[in-house]
């Protein structure tokens, strides 16, 4: 044996080194028939990987107090060497990430990815998905712009509205009888440190569940149904290098796409960065329009939906219950779904229709959270948000009682 | 080890008060750190009265002030406009102050406030928060026809009277809070403290 493979089996007693590496990457077997949809696992990770790195480094720079935040984030831009860079990197990654875990989320619903055995997955999944929007929202507030102050102070009030804690529950939260430095001292603790730990952790239960189970594929046939003489599926081929390579070449077409909105449009006309938050927060004075980043525009948009009382429950209350109530129920979507069958190719011709409507609503519903909710655009985000949870509520009925097509036996494609 | 001669029910009752003993414990560190983030005695100390002078607030023109750092909106009403009070009441959510909490009792009339041409209000919607616009003019806009001056909040459409008071169909379903506020002399308006002459 060779001095190097001494070396491994010597590490090997101590630590599994070699046995997690065959368990998770050289003998762990993913569908063979994986489309483009499947690139965007590895892209979030990609993109969590770029939010840590260019956050490390933007700390190292940044002041987090209401008196020199929103200098240092110009020292930064002006000063600091490469300091533009690896904000843009930052700003735009967020954008990015969030954009590919919608396409990561949407390949989810439309192949079943998270019916039985995947459940567990789904909801780690989802639970990834509400911290990063938590993430995202405190960083938002670091820079400490117009938009930065008076998104969170909207936001934060959302929260005045439950009954009985909700004002304490505020308070407590900025620390403050108002939005202040106090407020963007503890978003600054939670967003670099506390937030990243549980999202870190969070995403490892996720592909620890995901390697239990085995990878979905968009046939939604399990393949460890056949297996070759050496018990390795014959529709899989080994993660590493299939899958590594692959993606690889994924991530190269991917970052094409990355660098050319970060290097020619880093504020995404008003997307990425808007441009109230060029002008420092100003507690008296409201910016004309308060939009949240395009991210949270559709979660925004059905809280500004309920704009009628019911019975007891005040149109403010009424719009944070549909908010939560919006994001609660993609939880349970594991147990909506009953139909036997997992991708789309084999459900009913309602099933497939009713996503894409669901897929182009919740886009619309994203774009008029970035407009005022007046007129035309008030009532189409009500007919969004109703569209939105008629979906879910019609699921279990649809799902499980319409006529499906036989699935293969083996993979297709 | 042999299980024989356990004692099963002294085991589990061992076992539940540690567990319980652990849970105290739990909740026991957990309260410095909750604690930590409520607000501090800083915070509490940032509260002190703001005076303002309203000797130069043209009539139907406005001053904000800030009082604990938020926006309190001093507003010198014309007769016309203090006029329409009244007849707005059909379209008000809470025409009366019977929401006790919106207002110090000696605002608790239809100016809402001590002397009847100077209002004194938070700018703070009751809504989501956010400052709402002043829009003094008795003229058509966008988003009512027949405005008789008040106030319109950007952000998600609730309108205000010029006494603060709310309408009917706006997202808000509160009145603007009226601060305690107190007059030292003839033209100074003193926020944030009840007592006159004090």
């Amino acid at each position: 044996m060779s001095k190097l493979q001494d070396l491994m089996g010597w590490i090997d007693h101590r630590l599994p080194v070699t046995v997690t590496f065959e368990k998770h990457m050289s003998k762990y077997y993913a569908p063979k028939n994986f489309n483009f949809w499947y690139f965007f696992g590895v892209f979030s990770m990609l993109m969590l990987a770029n939010q840590i790195l260019t956050g490390v480094w933007l700390t190292m720079s940044y002041t987090p107090t209401a008196e020199g935040a929103f200098a240092s984030v110009e020292y930064i831009m002006r000063d600091v060497e490469m300091g533009w860079l690896i904000r843009y990197l930052h700003s735009t990654g967020a954008t990015f990430f969030f954009i590919v875990v919608y396409m990561h989320m949407f390949r989810g619903l439309m192949y079943g990815s998270y019916q039985k055995p995947r459940e567990l997955i789904w909801i780690f999944g989802m639970a990834i998905y509400l911290m990063l929007m938590a993430e995202a929202f405190m960083g938002y507030v670091l820079p400490w712009g117009q938009m930065s102050y008076w998104g969170a102070q909207v936001i934060l009030s959302i929260f005045g509205a439950l009954p009985v804690i909700g004002p304490d529950l505020v308070e407590w939260v900025r620390g403050d009888f108002l939005l202040s430095g106090i407020t963007l001292n503890r978003f600054f603790a939670l967003h670099v440190i506390a937030l990243p730990l549980v999202i870190v952790a969070l995403v490892i239960l996720h592909i620890l569940a995901l390697h239990e189970v085995g990878s979905n594929n968009p046939d939604g046939v399990d393949i460890k149904k056949y297996k070759d003489e050496n018990g390795a599926p014959l529709d899989g081929v080994p993660f590493h290098p299939y899958y590594t390579v692959h993606d690889l070449v994924g991530i190269v077409v991917f970052l094409f796409v990355f660098c050319f909105v970060l290097f020619f449009f880093p504020e995404g006309s008003g997307y990425v960065l808007e441009h109230a938050n060029f002008e420092e927060a100003n507690g008296l004075k409201t910016p004309e329009h308060i939009a949240p980043v395009w991210y949270f525009g559709a979660f925004y948009t059905i809280l500004r939906a309920i704009t009628f009382d019911v019975g007891p429950i005040s149109s403010q209350l009424g719009g944070v219950i549909a908010m939560g109530g919006a994001i609660a129920i993609l939880f349970a979507l594991p147990w909506l779904d009953r139909s036997p069958v997992k991708s789309w190719r084999y459900k009913g011709l309602i099933s497939r229709i009713n996503l894409i409507i669901f897929a182009i609503f919740f886009v619309l519903l994203t774009w008029l959270g970035t407009k005022p909710a007046s007129g035309l655009y008030q009532i189409l985000g009500q007919i969004g948000t109703l569209i939105y949870f008629a979906w879910f509520i019609t699921l279990p009925y649809i799902s499980a009682n319409e006529k499906t097509k036989p699935v293969p036996e083996r993979v297709t494609g | 080890m042999s299980n024989d001669g356990v004692n099963n029910g002294r085991r589990s009752f061992l076992i539940a008060t540690t567990a319980v003993g652990g849970g105290v414990g739990a909740v026991g560190i957990a309260i410095p750190f909750v604690k930590s983030w409520a607000p501090n005695e800083k915070a509490k100390a940032a509260g002190a009265p703001a005076k303002a002078d309203i000797s130069k607030i043209e009539p139907g023109a406005m001053i904000t002030v800030a009082w604990r750092g938020k926006p309190v909106y001093v507003v010198s009403r014309t007769e016309e406009t203090l006029g329409f009070l009244e007849g707005l009441a059909p379209e008000l959510k809470d025409p009366d102050n019977a929401d006790k909490g919106q207002q110090p009792a000696y605002a608790d009339n239809i100016q809402r406030s001590r002397k009847p041409e100077i209002a004194v209000i938070e700018g703070v919607c009751t809504h989501l928060g956010c400052a709402p616009k002043f829009f003094p003019e008795v003229k058509p806009q966008s988003f009512q026809e027949d405005w008789k001056g008040g106030f319109f909040c950007p952000c998600h459409g609730s309108r205000f009277d010029l006494s603060g008071r709310v309408f009917n169909g706006s997202p808000a379903a509160k009145n603007l809070p009226v601060p305690p506020h107190s007059y030292l002399d003839e033209n100074t308006l003193i926020i944030g403290v009840d007592e006159e002459n004090s």
